[in-house]
């Protein structure tokens, strides 16, 4: 068992811990008093049409493809950069090669204007 | 069962410091604003104004908890729960000082000396956008939905450069542990070897926790407040803890990295103090940044985070293999 890291749990109990005794305090503390005009959605002072939860720009899903895209080649470079030591010369021609092929798919979505936001 | 009382108290110290942070963070920064807009600030409640954050709270906690009609009631209650929590917990891998002896026990400084340091930290405070994103989607609200998912967009980005300018720190360091980054740095502080890392870091981090001039996700001038529109009483008070509390652990991560941690010149004071001087150095550099520079534009934002960031902070990983190649003969 790593011992390690069982007390990260311990923190991280005591946070959500905290969090939810807070607002068990401030609900209990709290006045209630529901008024039906008070509950609409606040969109400033006028009436709300249709639902919030309607369709957006498709531009968001592309950032997110995106950075999985990029986020899972920055995870390789983490265990390149502790190892870098042993590793010396093989370890920086392998990187460059692996940097080359990231900058290609880079120039890509960069020339196909991926990166643009109209 | 030795280790879990020991865990335990730590986490409490980190918790009661994280808090105390957060509440005078907000008066520091009033006050600091205050100032840089040749006005007091807060200065009415107690000496100086410093019973102000006492008094915000208080009166927060006494007040009406609403959602709006058509809310997700359930997500509506969690997402500032998971903003929050992912920000406390996000500090436990940081040292703020090297081991004390303590009733005969020698004592690390840091509740968790795990070998992936780093990566808890980045991990922790990503899972901290699913909070801002939950609350926008739950709130039934369309500029809280607008907030919400810009929000996302944007953490997304620019934590990729913010990733990568950590990777100079590691070829030099040559280790995921936090405590041992510091040690290295006992001599030389990082960031005179990696001034372009620790630039981009810091831009990088700024856009992280939503921090002027990046403040897109609450620009209250077109979204109203971004995601936290329909949020009031307590559940808004966690939303400002998570901001602020994100601020504190981004300033120690960057001491941590890139300012030398605990070590201070000439061997003077006690490691924390020096460690928590310049954690208040840079929060105070956080507030002078937001009285300074106006917001930017979505487009320019997103532009400026893919297409500059990123390529500088890669050239700064191959630039820093190369020298440390070269250093090392």
């Amino acid at each position: 068992m790593p011992t390690a890291y069982l007390p990260l749990l311990v923190l991280q109990a005591l946070a959500v811990g905290f969090t939810a005794l807070i607002l068990a305090v401030s609900f209990l503390l709290g006045p209630r008093r529901p008024e039906s005009h008070r509950m609409v959605p606040y969109e400033s002072g006028i009436r709300p049409v249709q639902d919030a939860r309607r369709r957006f720009p498709v531009k968001f899903t592309l950032v997110a493809m995106l950075f999985i895209v990029f986020d899972v080649e920055a995870v390789f470079f983490y265990p390149w950069a502790v190892t870098y030591r042993q590793l010396k010369l093989f370890g920086l021609i392998e990187m460059l090669i692996f940097v080359a092929i990231l900058l290609v798919g880079y120039v890509y979505i960069w020339k196909r204007g991926a990166l643009e936001w109209e | 069962m030795d280790w879990l009382i020991i865990a335990a108290i730590k986490s409490g110290f980190v918790i009661v410091i994280l808090l105390t942070g957060f509440a005078y963070g907000t008066l520091l920064e009033r006050k600091l604003l205050g100032r840089l807009q040749v006005r007091y600030g807060p200065n009415r409640v107690g000496p100086f104004g410093l019973l102000q954050p006492v008094a915000d709270g208080l009166k927060l906690l006494g007040k009406e908890d609403t959602a709006p009609a058509g809310a997700d009631r359930v997500v509506f209650t969690l997402a500032p729960m998971i903003s929050t929590a992912c920000a406390l917990s996000a500090f436990a891998v940081i040292p703020i000082g090297g081991t004390i002896d303590l009733l005969g026990r020698r004592i690390d400084l840091v509740v968790a000396d795990v070998n992936i340091g780093i990566l808890y930290v980045l991990g922790v405070t990503s899972l901290g956008i699913y909070g801002i994103v939950l609350a926008g989607w739950s709130s039934n609200n369309k500029y809280a939905l607008l907030g919400g998912v810009r929000s996302s967009a944007q953490m997304l980005s620019y934590e990729l450069a913010l990733g990568m300018s950590l990777i100079g720190v590691l070829l030099i360091a040559g280790t995921l542990q936090l405590p041992k980054i510091v040690e290295a740095q006992a001599t030389v502080p990082f960031i005179l070897l990696q001034p372009l890392g620790f630039i981009v870091f810091l831009i990088a981090a700024t856009a992280e926790v939503n921090r002027s001039p990046f403040d897109l996700p609450e620009a209250e001038n077109e979204l109203v407040a971004g995601y936290h529109v329909e949020y009031s009483g307590m559940k808004f008070a966690l939303f400002q803890m998570a901001e602020y509390v994100n601020l504190i652990v981004v300033s120690s991560l960057a001491t941590t990295l890139f300012l030398g941690g605990w070590y201070g010149p000439f061997g003077l004071l006690p490691g924390p103090h020096w460690f928590f001087l310049k954690v208040f150095l840079l929060i105070c550099f956080f507030v002078w940044l937001r009285a300074t520079t106006p917001r930017l534009r979505y487009d320019q934002l997103m532009r400026f985070g893919w297409k500059v960031l990123l390529p500088l902070a890669l050239a700064n990983v191959l630039l820093t293999a190369v020298g440390v190649l070269v250093l090392q003969g």
